[in-house]
């Protein structure tokens, strides 16, 4: 449904580096496809190419088969677009906005009404409000609902969840499923691994350059090392003691754990790794071994 | 018994009609690495203000390092550091220069400057980087460069909002990694985030919903109240029926 | 102390630093001295001045010798046809005539004693109380020689007529003037600010992505400031009437027109900054800084245009208000009809169409 062949796209005067790297992925019919990674990475210039508000200095990008320079009109008729921040008018009411862009795109909010219904009965309260007033959680949601209004084959999402908090951004990716379920492909970009794992096939992305593609659960299994989760009392301590462990291959903190990956052809690790933080005096140690999550991979491939 | 850096009795903020926050009481120990936790508009950033002396409460007590925050605010800011995504470094100086620019506003001598320059810029690795612009730094380094700067003139306390936003997992990691060591030279740190995983560095967390503090305890202790497997897990009970996110 | 300076040399940093500012803080004092150095003045030169002379004697023969010899004028007779003088003072071909009455040197001679009769168009009251003077001053001269040689004083009487605005107000120039400044500079700001604030604020991103149509969306951004702006010309002439006594001479429909068409023109202006620019600051400045300056000086109702360089004189020409001006004094203050001004009114259309096209041109359909 999208393709993005060798993208390349940099900024004058923006350090030489460009912003978009000889990227390509491709996106299937159907499917939730993350592009994850932190600020800076070029999820948002990479998003503008395939929404034909940039041309692309290199490369080559399709969208449903219209390219992206050539059909860029064919392609905005088709596409639906929730730009990085709120990109609505915040002085016009949540309905006179849904009705302005229904009318843009030649329908109306009746025609496709079913689409966003599950969206905008929560939205309904506050129709008659000031775009400007919503919470960040409300203005997504109309952000949403307008990008939906006219049915579009592709939805492009960029970076809806950020800012919000975090018990929207729970009800926004159940609102991202039941849509899918629709048929409408959607891409997402996101800087929150724990979403990434909510995506069909994700992209993981840093400086312009894809560091890999695949589905979140086979890029977790590709994880090269053993990986083991560590607690103890105090993690400042542990992580000291950890980096200074000769048998790892990585050690950082992870929240609650602090995860250490095990260096090749290592089968005692375990026990090592008890032995030395016992020689540490490191109390209460609890060792277990863990599956990679994407932020792991992440991490990984940032090294 | 640690000693109380932070203390507030029922502070409260109030715009027109409306409670920003609303009576909070709770206390930060030095050398504490203190989480400020909420959901947006639930008032984390409008206390917070009041505390580094941006904001004038409406009511209730605070102190911060010992001074009053109604009367004192001058003396709050000579001891306290602050850093958020918002306010950081000016773009268009070089990163000496912005050292240099603080170091001065705090009443650091020439020498000071010097000496903590060179520290600052080997500690973060910026050698290559120190003579040129700060607009030419990837955010990651920005963000480490902004939080060393806040430590220049020696704090007591910092305070860091929302510092890692949109940033690489692995520089997050750095971040902390600065964090921790300020914490073990005995600042105390206060910092919001939304990253759950974060909250689970911290010594104590706080999170406030519509206001007011509804939970207050080690992350640890949070999570067995409440029955949870991770710090997610137990803002996602506590956020839950927040009518703010309206 | 270490504190202050500090916050300067970091002000320094950011001023040296900022091309723009310094191009304003160096640039604009350079041009605004050649500009007002060289352009511009308040001088007569070269005024055309239409002489009848109905006596063909020797007093009037050197009066208008002395005329010739002047750098003030230019003499120009080739009208003698009553109708055709008062077309061409209505048009602004001529603005000052003297009539020589047919027994000049006679009546100086006889009757020691001579009229002449110098008209002079005092819409703009200052040009014509100037032009006036100096004609006065060079029958004076002359009356001051022959005074020399005469033992009987002589004296030449001018009748002076000041047609428009004989009572000499500054109203009746000042309100064209202020018209055709006032309405560009608001029009052309509003629409200014109009489609880079979209742009700014993000919410054209989204639009970009529609399948809308970049005619349609310039022309809904004018509507709304058109029909606020036509409020604001019926403001200025209802006050201009009712309490600068300065009345409408001609028809109050065609000022009306002309002033739509005028709107539009600056309306269209103003969006073409508005595609050009990118932020609001900029387009802000544009429009008041690049808009003022030009307007105030090359509309022609401070400064006389014919005494600017030639080249200066071209580039009036594009200036929507010079035509403006033009036309609303010949409405107002001459009571004209259209048939005089219809040149006017072209450039006008020109001037709106070009700016229509080219701003249609340059709308960008991608973001960079």
């Amino acid at each position: 449904m999208v393709t993005a062949n060798n993208l390349v796209k940099s900024y004058a005067g923006k350090n030489k580096v460009p912003a978009v790297d000889h990227v390509s992925f491709s996106v299937n019919e159907g499917e939730i496809f993350g592009l994850i990674g932190p600020d800076g990475a070029g999820k948002t210039s990479i998003f503008r190419i395939l929404t034909t508000l940039l041309l692309p200095d290199e490369g080559s990008a399709t969208v449903a088969r219209f390219d992206v320079v050539k059909d860029y009109k064919q392609i905005r008729n088709i596409i639906g677009y929730m730009p990085g921040r709120f990109s609505l008018y915040p002085d016009l009411s949540v309905e006179e906005n849904l009705n302005f862009f229904a009318t843009v795109f030649g329908t109306s909010i009746q025609e496709n009404y079913n689409l966003i219904k599950e969206i905008y009965v929560q939205l309904e309260p506050f129709k008659k409000r000031r775009a400007g007033n919503l919470s960040g959680g409300m203005k997504q949601k109309l952000a949403l609902c307008c990008a939906l209004i006219h049915k579009p084959t592709v939805l492009f999402l960029d970076e809806p969840t950020t800012g919000v908090d975090p018990v929207s951004r729970k009800e926004f990716w159940e609102i991202l499923k039941r849509l899918k379920a629709q048929g409408i492909t959607i891409l997402v970009s996101t800087p929150y691994m724990d979403e990434a794992v909510l995506c069909d096939r994700i992209a993981l992305i840093q400086n312009g350059k894809i560091l890999s593609i695949d589905t979140p659960a086979l890029i977790s299994a590709s994880y090269p090392d053993k990986l083991f989760a560590v607690k103890a009392n105090k993690m400042s301590t542990l992580l000291k003691a950890l980096s200074e462990f000769p048998e790892k291959e990585a050690s950082y903190a992870f929240g609650e754990y602090a995860h250490v990956a095990a260096k090749k052809d290592e089968p005692e690790f375990e026990n090592k790794l008890k032995k030395y933080l016992e020689n540490q005096r490191i109390e209460n140690v609890e060792i277990k071994e863990i599956t990679a999550t994407i932020e792991d991979s992440f991490i990984k491939l940032l090294k | 018994m640690a000693e109380v850096v932070i203390k507030t009795h029922k502070l409260t903020k109030r715009f027109g009609n409306f409670i920003a926050v609303n009576e909070i009481s709770f206390e930060v120990y030095k050398g504490e690495i203190f989480g400020f936790l909420g959901a947006n508009g639930a008032g984390k950033t409008t206390a917070m203000r009041m505390l580094i002396g941006l904001s004038k409460p409406t009511s209730g007590s605070a102190a911060v390092a010992g001074f009053d925050v109604y009367k004192q605010t001058e003396n709050i800011k000579k001891n306290i550091g602050y850093m958020s995504q918002k306010f950081s470094l000016y773009e268009d100086l070089t990163v000496l220069e912005n050292i240099s620019f603080y170091g001065g506003i705090y009443g650091l001598t020439d020498t000071e400057i010097k000496t903590k320059s060179d520290q600052l810029v080997t500690e973060l690795g910026l050698q290559n980087q120190a003579t040129k612009l700060v607009a030419s730094l990837p955010l990651g380094w920005k963000q480490k460069l902004s939080f060393s700067v806040a430590l220049l003139h020696e704090p007591k306390i910092i305070f860091l909002d929302e510092p890692t936003g949109g940033v690489d997992p692995l520089t997050r990691r750095q971040f902390w990694d600065l964090i921790y060591a300020a914490s073990d030279e005995g600042v105390t740190i206060f910092v919001t985030t939304h990253y759950m995983d974060e909250a689970e560095y911290c010594n104590r967390i706080s999170i406030m919903v519509d206001g007011k503090i509804e939970a207050l305890d080690s992350p640890q202790n949070l999570k067995k109240q409440l029955n949870a497997n991770s710090m997610d897990e137990v803002f996602y009970e506590l956020a839950r029926g927040a009518k703010r996110s309206e | 102390m270490k504190q202050f300076l500090a916050f300067v040399k970091k002000e320094f940093y950011h001023v040296l630093r900022d091309r723009r500012t310094l191009l304003i803080l160096f640039g604009m004092p350079i041009a605004q001295i050649l500009i007002f150095g060289f352009a511009l003045t308040n001088e007569v030169k070269n005024e055309k001045i239409l002489i009848i002379d109905n006596a063909k004697d020797i007093a009037s023969q050197r009066i208008i010798s002395e005329i010739a010899a002047s750098k003030y004028f230019q003499i120009e007779n080739s009208v003698t046809d009553p109708n055709q003088i008062v077309q061409d003072f209505k048009k602004g071909i001529i603005r000052v005539a003297l009539i020589f009455p047919a027994n000049f040197n006679k009546d100086l001679m006889h009757l020691h004693k001579a009229q002449l009769q110098i008209i002079a168009d005092a819409s703009d009251p200052n040009l014509a109380t100037t032009l006036t003077n100096y004609i006065s001053a060079i029958i004076q001269d002359y009356q001051s020689n022959l005074n020399q040689t005469y033992d009987i004083p002589l004296r030449i009487i001018p009748e002076v007529r000041m047609l428009y605005n004989p009572e000499l107000k500054g109203a009746p120039n000042f309100v064209p003037g202020v018209m055709a400044l006032v309405l560009m500079l608001i029009c052309v700001l509003m629409t200014a600010i109009s489609i880079v604030k979209e742009k700014e604020t993000g919410t054209m991103e989204i639009l970009l992505v529609s399948p809308f149509r970049p005619a349609l969306v310039i022309v809904s951004k004018a509507v709304p400031y058109l029909l606020l702006s036509l409020i604001n010309v019926a403001t200025i002439l209802l006050l201009s009437v009712f309490v600068l006594k300065v009345p409408v001479r001609g028809s109050v429909l065609l000022l009306f027109a002309e002033s739509t068409l005028f709107i539009v023109t600056c309306l269209t202006l103003g969006i073409f900054i508005s595609i050009k620019t990118n932020t609001q600051q900029v387009a802000m400045l544009v429009s008041l800084m690049g808009m003022l300056l030009p307007t105030v000086l090359f509309s022609g109702f401070m400064f006389p245009i014919e005494n600017m360089p030639v080249a200066l004189q071209v580039f009036s020409n594009i200036i929507p208000s010079k035509w403006y001006y033009i036309i609303v004094k010949s409405i107002m203050i001459k009571g004209v009809g259209f048939s005089m001004i219809w040149k006017e009114t072209l450039a006008l259309v020109a001037i709106t169409l070009f700016l229509f096209f080219i701003s249609i041109k340059s709308f960008k359909i991608r973001m960079a």
